[in-house]
């Protein structure tokens, strides 16, 4: 049952981590690359909670955490960056 | 009682990978900077939420549960501020279609403010570019 439950959440992940690559590449703007990768990093921590849940461990709980600080402090940043160089 | 719980676990684990692959194809198919935003953040809350509750009900732990609450409330804390950012700097540079608003704000503030000091918004921008590189040392 969970492992059904997985492989079907696994290929989700893997197709929306493909849209979102597509958009990085075509992105017209540099906001929606960035827009695209903070939703990259959310996948991959969603395949990690998946991974923890049919291995059974915790070993990347701590990973889950920091790439959610990361993944703010990274747009954030970009956003800041991007609306100073293009009024410069 | 364990055969209900493996129910409810699959169940969130799906719904929560769903709300990424939504969040996808959002990605691919909305046509604008803002709409995107709006379809970006659908893992980010509930998705987590689901993923992480499907977690802990597997894993038959509460140590698990303030960690994941942690986590879960930084995701909270954190989504509204970076889409501000990021929705500012795009009307900013302009990558915002406005014929697609139905009420602008920022419009307002901004005419009132240029009126203010008799600037233009692309002189005021200019400013202040400035005097962030001032304060680099």
């Amino acid at each position: 049952m969970i492992e059904t439950a997985v492989w079907i959440g696994g290929v989700m992940l893997a197709l929306a981590s493909i849209a979102c690559l597509w958009r990085v590449f075509k992105g017209p703007s540099i906001l929606d690359r960035v827009l695209a990768l903070d939703v990259i990093l959310l996948i991959i921590s969603s395949a990690l909670c998946l991974d923890m849940a049919i291995n059974r461990h915790t070993d990347y709980l701590l990973f889950v955490v920091v790439a959610c600080t990361l993944g703010f402090i990274g747009s954030v940043t970009v956003s800041r960056f991007v609306s100073d160089q293009r009024n410069a | 009682m364990d055969f209900f719980l493996e129910i409810v676990v699959a169940v969130l684990l799906v719904v929560g990978s769903l709300m990424s692959l939504i969040a996808g194809i959002g990605l691919i198919t909305f046509p604008d900077l803002l709409s995107r935003m709006h379809a970006a953040t659908k893992p980010q809350v509930l998705g987590f939420l689901l993923l992480f509750a499907g977690l802990a009900i597997h894993l038959r732990s509460w140590i698990l549960v303030p960690v994941l609450v942690l986590a879960w409330g930084l995701q909270l804390l954190t989504a509204p501020v970076s889409a501000h950012m990021i929705g500012r700097a795009g009307y900013r540079t302009k990558h915002v279609a406005k014929e697609t608003l139905h009420v602008d704000e920022l419009k307002k503030v901004i005419s009132k403010h240029s009126e203010a000091t008799g600037n233009t918004g692309a002189v005021r921008k200019i400013e202040g570019s400035k005097a962030d590189e001032n304060e680099k040392p």
